[in-house]
């Protein structure tokens, strides 16, 4: 039985295998994990649909995988054992005439052979032909034009984006991705060697790293969720123009408050109390205030998101993951602790599901935990904004016309300019800001 | 330039030809005093007389081969099978004999002689008036077969065949007699046999075709420009030789080719263009050669809905233009 890829979450189209949990001709049960698969959203465990034992790895560790795609064969427990070559459908003599019968000149009558229509020709009924049918569809294959073009340019075929019939890669989208690359490329060509760039037809972007290892350097392979990261990193930087802003926020009330109540919040509810779930309840607030920053670009449009599901960066042992809390507007400051809680503690165990990290309207992300006193993040693409929480500092501040110690702290926000201008992103800022300054040991948390 | 319709410009390429040079001579069923069927000799019998304007018995195999004997001394004749499908008993005389002259006579004898045939249905003409017959002509050495859509072409191409000194089969659709109409120089001219013509410049996907159906192609061309979809049509014009440069151009600058033909498609010119593509520009092919042809059904149905479900039309075409470029 073939073992395809299965859909995992919605907008999710593709998949990189990881690490194979067992090796061909292991016996496996069904449900039993047997191989690693990361997705842009998320990284699982893939249970095997069947009892049986593994006859082959066709995706290999590293493989991005279409939805749908062919990664494993695994003879079940039921199925009888076909003939070796069944992969190519071709009628197996040998398998299918008598035992010790010769084939003379008369030839033989294949048995179990369908027949296709009045041609007379037909192949080895195989009870998975009909899924045979759905993997040639849904399996990626270019066309002798696109390979012969992507060779010419020397095109990592991957880094293309299909248009045609299940995601194909059409001739057009590579004429397409090919012309992008070119101009800046050959632009840059121009400026530096002229000569050079006569030469060449057109020099793709990869080739411009450097190949060979120096003697004090070292080749790190990357990791699927490495890839995974540098793509969606790749995509922010250079699809969004992003701008950035910072404000600064006197906490002093937030820090009283949460020095008040945090250990008994702990007794009571078994989690942190931190300074992230307040910081979620403002953005929630601010965004209900300003919607244009909970949306996304769509070329012609933008669309508005009337949930608010804020995404949290997390560093994981893996890399960055960034879990969703859904409808986070709806929550009191003790139901984002709990949440928060369960979230940051499943994506460092590496047990999030893909719905943990799907459907995310805007992102914030505590880099404060880390020391940092101001960072400019990449937005987190197609979303239109992130936030980030910075160090709580004790600061000399003017007050009143005098100076006094204060808790203060950062926030600081990328946002899309396509979407939003200074004025909407300072209105945003500003209103998170007013959110948090004027918690106070009153501010009910729950 | 003069607007004419096909059966015009018929008409007008065997006149010329004929005031042109005394060897040329028409003969077939009713083609004399009737002036021909659809009256594309009209008025022949009075300017040239019944030397060089033959009535002929109801007797298709003698009228080609006379025709063929004619030719072999000397003469030019064209001689008009009145419905394409009453063509099959020239069969002998054409594949078995006209084709094989100058082969078989290691050069010596040769027969410049045109078959001419109006062929094709969307006409309600049914079982016996509708065949389309190209595929059983183009399918020999020695032949060529003509098949074409314009009044311009139609022209051109048939001044062509008269002076051509070996056998053509000139097929001319029934529907596009009248139908069609288009600018004709007034001045001589004659067009290559075995050149296809772009009929239409685009970038995403061909059509190759010939015959009535480039005229729905081109329809259809435009009713997909809507879907942003920019269609090439090459008009094969001569279906026998074929233009193999044309066709692999066109291949190579699109990657997605449709071959539609009014003629069933198993075996047919479809599947000839198909082959060439495939053997000669496989690397240039974005998607699979895609062919739209009549159904693999005996002959055209008497019955007009069921005549137009068998009829390729534009609609149709435009469904297999877009999937083709959706692919």
């Amino acid at each position: 039985m073939k073992i395809e890829l299965p859909q995992v979450g919605e907008s999710v189209t593709e998949g990189i295998i990881g690490k194979w949990l067992v090796a061909v001709g292991d016996k496996v049960e069904k449900y039993d994990p047997i191989v690693e698969v990361v997705t842009d959203k998320v990284a699982m465990e893939l249970p095997s649909p069947v009892s049986g034992t593994l006859r082959e790895i066709i995706a290999l560790e590293g493989e991005t995988i279409p939805m749908g795609g062919i990664i494993a064969d695994i003879e079940s427990e039921n199925e009888e054992a076909t003939p070796t070559n069944a992969k190519e459908n071709q009628p197996d003599l040998e398998a299918h005439s008598k035992p010790g019968k010769e084939i003379g000149t008369t030839g033989i009558l294949l048995k179990d052979v369908a027949p296709v229509g009045p041609t007379g020709s037909g192949g080895i009924i195989d009870s998975t032909s009909s899924q045979g049918d759905r993997d040639r569809k849904t399996r990626i294959i270019y066309s002798p034009a696109v390979m012969r073009l992507a060779e010419i340019h020397d095109v990592n075929l991957e880094m293309v984006t299909g248009s045609g019939r299940n995601g194909r890669v059409t001739k057009k989208d590579l004429q397409n991705f090919i012309d992008s690359e070119k101009t800046p490329v050959d632009s840059k060509n121009v400026d530096r060697d002229d000569k050079k760039s006569a030469n060449t037809d057109s020099v793709p972007t990869e080739n411009t790293y450097p190949n060979v290892l120096g003697n004090n350097e070292e080749k790190i392979t990357l990791s699927p969720v490495r890839k995974i990261i540098a793509s969606n990193m790749v995509k922010s930087a250079t699809l969004i123009p992003q701008a950035w802003s910072l404000v600064e926020v006197d906490v002093n009330g937030l820090v009283e408050l949460r020095n008040k109540v945090k250990d008994d919040f702990q007794k009571r509810e078994k989690v942190n109390l931190t300074y992230l779930p307040f910081v979620l309840k403002a953005v929630s607030e601010s965004l209900k205030e300003i919607p244009l920053l909970n949306s996304s670009w769509n070329e012609d449009s933008i669309i508005l998101k009337h949930q608010i599901n804020l995404g949290i960066a997390v560093a994981a042992p893996d890399g960055l993951v960034v879990p969703v809390i859904e409808n986070a507007d709806a929550l009191s400051i003790s139901g984002l602790a709990h949440k928060l809680d369960d979230l940051t503690t499943r994506a460092r165990e590496g047990k999030l599901t893909v719905s943990d990290v799907q459907s995310g309207t805007f992102t914030v992300n505590n880099t404060g935990a880390l020391g940092s006193i101001a960072s400019q993040p990449l937005v987190n693409y197609p979303q239109a904004g992130i936030i980030t929480t910075e160090a709580i500092v004790k600061r000399p501040v003017v007050v009143n016309d005098a100076i006094a110690i204060r808790s203060i702290m950062n926030i600081c926000l990328s946002f899309d300019h396509r979407i939003i201008d200074g004025e909407q992103a300072s209105g945003f800022n500003r209103s998170v800001k007013d959110r948090l300054e004027s918690i106070n040991l009153n501010t009910q948390i729950y | 330039m003069t607007i004419k319709t096909v059966l015009e410009a018929v008409h007008d390429a065997m006149q010329e030809e004929m005031r042109r040079d005394e060897t040329v001579f028409v003969m077939g069923e009713d083609i004399g005093a009737r002036g021909g069927v659809f009256l594309a000799t009209e008025g022949f019998l009075q300017e040239f007389g019944e030397n060089r304007v033959i009535d002929t018995p109801l007797a298709e195999s003698s009228i080609a081969g006379v025709a063929l004997g004619a030719a072999m001394h000397g003469m030019r004749p064209i001689a008009e099978i009145e419905f394409g499908d009453f063509i099959w008993p020239t069969i002998n005389q054409i594949v078995g004999e006209a084709a094989k002259v100058r082969y078989g006579t290691k050069g010596k004898l040769n027969a410049p002689m045109v078959l001419r045939a109006p062929h094709g249905g969307g006409v309600r003409g049914a079982l016996y008036h509708s065949q389309s017959v190209e595929a059983f002509f183009a399918h020999t050495p020695g032949l060529k077969v003509v098949t074409p859509s314009t009044p311009y072409d139609a022209k051109g191409l048939l001044k062509s065949a008269i002076r051509d000194d070996d056998p053509v089969i000139f097929l001319e659709h029934k529907r596009t007699y009248r139908l069609v109409r288009g600018e004709v120089p007034d001045d001589e001219y004659t067009l290559p046999i075995g050149k296809a013509d772009l009929k239409r410049e685009g970038s995403d996907v061909t059509i190759i075709t010939y015959g009535l159906m480039l005229h729905h192609c081109l329809e259809a061309a435009e009713t997909v420009e809507m879907d942003d979809i920019d269609v090439e049509v090459l008009d094969l014009r001569t279906v026998r030789p074929l233009d193999t440069d044309a066709i692999l151009a066109t291949t190579r600058k699109t990657g997605k080719v449709l071959i539609v033909h009014e003629d069933n498609k198993a075996l047919g010119i479809g599947a000839e263009v198909s082959a060439i593509i495939s053997e000669n520009a496989f690397e240039y092919l974005d998607g699979p050669v895609a062919r739209l042809a009549g159904p693999e059904i005996p002959a055209m149905p008497f019955a007009p809905p069921l005549e137009d479900m068998y009829m390729i039309d534009s609609e149709k075409i435009a469904n297999s233009i877009r999937q083709l470029a959706e692919y």
